[in-house]
C-alpha cells in the first residue's frame, strides 16, 4: 500500500524545478497586472476584519489594528486582491488534486503519533504562523517570495528567519515528521 | 506599460477578476509540486524531499528575474512595483515565530489553503489557528505595537543595502541557489526515506 502510494508520488507530482519556474511566471504575472507580488496571510486578516466588523462593530473603533488596516484598504474588506486570489488557490489546488487522483479526506500525519495529536499541532502551528505573519507584514507568499522577487531586504531578511528558525528547531520536532 | 492596475489600464473589478485567476494558477503549481502534502513540506528540514527549496528559489528567482527583463524591455515600471517595506526587528521576531509555526504545524498559509482544497484535516485545522493567530494579534495590537513599528528602515533594496547592483545581485543570488540545489539533491539521497 504504502509502496504504490510512494509511486504515485514519484510520478505524479510536477518536476520541482518546473514548478518553480511556473511558480514564477505566476508571481510574474501577479506583479505585472497589479504591481504586487502574490500573498496568503493579507486573506485571513481581511477575513478576520470583517468577522469582527461583523460581530462586534464597537471593538472596530477602539482596535488600532483595524484601524491600520482600514487606512492601508479602502472599502470592504473582503472585496481586497488577495481575498480573490485565496480562492483562485481554493480552486487551482482542487482541480490539481482531482487530475492527480488526490482528492481525500485526510489527516496526514507520522506513525509515529496519532492524528489527534497530529490536530492538536496543526492548530498551534497555525496559531503562531497567524501571529507571526502580522508581526512579519507577511508570511512565505508575501513577505517571503514576493519580497524576494522585488529585492525587498525586508523580505530576505524574513525569509532567512522563516527557514533559520525551522531548521533549528526541526531536531525537537522530529518524531512529527520522520 | 504595466503594472496595469497601478497605471489604470484595467478597471479595478477586471483586477480582482485577474487576481482570482492567478490564484488558480498559484495553487494549481502548489498543489502539483506537492504542497498539499504537509510531511513533503516538513521534509526540507530533514533533507529527505527538498521540493520546498527547490521550487520555492527556482519561483523567487524566475519572478526577479522576469521584472528585471519586463522593466529592460520597458513592459513594466519598477517604480511602481510594490517593494515590501522593511521594518527590521518585526522582519526577524515575526520570521521567527512563523518558523516556529511551520515546522510545528507543517504548513505555511498559502499552501495550508491548497493542502485543505483536495482534502487534508490537518491543513483545516492550520487554517482555524491562522484566523486565531491573527485575531489574537489584533486583539492585543496595542501591546506589541512599538516592537511591530522598531527599526522602519523604508523599502530598501537588499541589493542596495549591499552596495551592488540588482543583476550583480541577482547573478549571485543564482549562483548561491545552484549551490543550494546541488546540496539539495545530495541530501535526498543522503536522508532518503522510503514511506512518508
Amino acid at each position: 500500500m504504502q509502496e504504490s502510494i510512494n509511486k504515485d508520488r514519484k510520478t505524479k507530482y510536477l518536476n520541482p524545478y518546473l514548478g518553480g519556474v511556473l511558480l514564477g511566471l505566476v508571481l510574474l504575472a501577479a506583479n505585472f497586472v497589479s504591481g504586487r507580488g502574490l500573498g496568503a496571510s493579507g486573506a485571513i486578516k481581511s477575513g478576520v476584519v470583517s468577522i469582527v466588523t461583523a460581530v462586534n462593530p464597537e471593538a472596530v473603533e477602539k482596535s488600532g489594528f483595524i484601524r491600520e488596516y482600514q487606512g492601508a484598504h479602502a472599502g470592504s474588506p473582503m472585496k481586497s486582491w488577495l481575498v480573490f486570489e485565496m480562492l483562485g488557490v481554493l480552486v487551482g489546488g482542487f482541480l490539481s488534486g482531482a487530475l492527480a487522483g488526490r482528492l481525500k479526506f485526510k489527516v496526514e500525519h507520522s506513525p509515529k503519533i496519532t492524528s489527534k495529536k497530529r490536530l492538536m499541532l496543526a492548530l498551534l502551528g497555525g496559531i503562531l504562523f497567524g501571529f507571526g505573519s502580522q508581526l512579519g507584514r507577511g508570511c512565505t507568499s508575501g513577505s517571503a517570495l514576493s519580497g524576494m522577487a522585488v529585492l525587498s531586504l525586508g523580505g530576505f531578511v524574513t525569509m532567512m528567519a522563516i527557514f533559520g528558525t525551522a531548521f533549528a528547531l526541526a531536531y525537537f520536532f522530529r518524531k512529527n515528521w520522520i | 506599460m504595466g503594472p496595469l492596475a497601478v497605471n489604470e489600464i484595467i478597471s479595478e473589478n477586471t483586477n480582482l477578476l485577474l487576481a482570482f485567476i492567478i490564484g488558480i494558477g498559484f495553487g494549481f503549481v502548489l498543489e502539483s509540486s506537492g504542497f498539499s502534502s504537509s510531511r513533503k513540506l516538513a521534509g526540507v528540514f530533514y533533507g529527505y524531499d527538498t521540493v520546498v527549496l527547490k521550487v520555492f528559489f527556482t519561483g523567487a528567482i524566475t519572478a526577479m528575474l522576469g521584472l528585471l527583463f519586463f522593466s529592460l524591455f520597458g513592459w513594466v515600471d519598477l517604480n511602481l512595483v510594490y517593494v515590501n517595506p522593511t521594518y527590521l526587528t518585526s522582519a526577524i521576531t515575526g520570521g521567527i515565530i512563523m518558523g516556529a509555526g511551520f515546522i510545528i504545524g507543517g504548513y505555511c498559509p498559502g499552501t495550508s489553503f491548497c493542502g485543505a482544497s483536495i482534502g487534508k484535516i490537518d491543513a483545516l485545522v492550520f487554517i482555524v489557528g491562522l484566523f486565531i493567530g491573527v485575531a489574537i494579534f489584533g486583539a492585543g495590537f496595542t501591546l506589541w505595537d512599538n516592537h511591530y513599528l522598531a527599526d522602519f528602515l523604508g523599502s530598501p533594496k537588499v541589493s542596495e543595502s549591499l552596495g551592488l547592483t540588482d543583476g550583480v545581485f541577482a547573478l549571485i543570488l543564482i549562483v548561491v541557489a545552484l549551490g543550494m540545489f546541488w546540496a539539495a539533491e545530495w541530501a535526498e539521497k543522503k536522508f532518503a526515506r522510503e514511506e512518508y
